[in-house]
């Protein structure tokens, strides 16, 4: 058993961070962050089915500042792991798995996360409901 | 174990060669789940979002309409339901990779099992309760 030659993790303290290992414990970070935004949205969904006031109570707990800044925080870790989701599943099926193609895939990656939320927020604002 | 993944010698179809393997002998569903639940969120998402950009200050009334109205019922109950399964997958896959007691890793994972449970069922009970106590 000993004399196996396996692989080592990297040592994280003297690991250099690159984008490509950034990006890979972000996905995980903010899999974390929507699963546990799973709560809230459960519980505004719960909130309608409880009457006008436990739901005019918790839509302003969301539009409140504090809400808000949440609220993006959210919607930019649903776009990250979104997009970021997508790359996996291309590597799942064997593809851009050299050095060039996901550094690549990476930045469109971010880009598309930002461009998405910025659209998504833009959306809102533009239909009137912020 | 070598001739297990002998292709030259062995009969068995790639698939059966992995079923099973891993100390739970499930892992080969927990991945292809979680990819199918992945695949199946993306439209998901876009859509939900869309919806939300004009909602984001609806009045009861209108969250009311808008869960009742029928492909929308259908939508977020299938949205709701896959997401968390999916983050179910996902933050089991977490907790096996970083906690190393079996005891503690035993209890978080059978913790949050019946929490992804009580989640899934109060949702549930939500949308019925919004389509047939407030839906008319």
């Amino acid at each position: 058993m000993a004399t196996h030659k396996r692989p080592l993790s990297p040592h994280l303290g003297i690991y250099k961070p690159q984008l490509t290992s950034l990006m890979s414990i972000l996905h995980r970070a903010t899999g974390v962050v929507l699963a546990v935004g799973l709560l809230p949205l459960t519980y505004w969904l719960y909130s309608i089915s409880l009457g006008p006031e436990a739901y005019e109570r918790v839509q302003n707990i969301i539009g409140s500042p504090i809400g808000l800044v949440f609220l993006f925080a959210w919607s930019f870790a649903l776009f990250y792991h979104l997009c970021n989701g997508i790359r996996h599943l291309g590597w799942d099926a064997g593809m851009g798995f050299d050095i060039k193609t996901a550094y690549t895939t990476g930045y469109l990656v971010w880009g598309a996360a930002f461009a998405l939320t910025a659209g998504a927020w833009l959306l809102a604002i533009m239909r009137g409901t912020l | 174990m070598k001739r297990l993944f002998n292709k030259d010698t062995s009969y068995r179809s790639h698939l059966g060669q992995v079923r099973n393997l891993g100390s739970s002998h499930n892992g080969t569903h927990h991945f292809i789940t979680q990819r199918l639940t992945a695949i199946a969120l993306i439209p998901l998402v876009f859509w939900f979002v869309c919806c939300l950009t004009s909602m984001a200050t609806a009045t009861h009334a209108e969250a009311v309409e808008w869960v009742n109205y029928p492909p929308n019922t259908v939508l977020f109950s299938i949205l709701i339901l896959v997401s968390i399964h999916h983050a179910h997958l996902g933050l089991q896959m977490v907790v096996e990779d970083y906690i190393h007691t079996s005891v503690m890793k035993a209890l978080i994972t059978v913790g949050m099992k019946f929490f992804m449970i009580a989640l899934t069922i109060a949702s549930v009970i939500a949308i019925f309760r919004i389509i047939f106590v407030f839906g008319g």
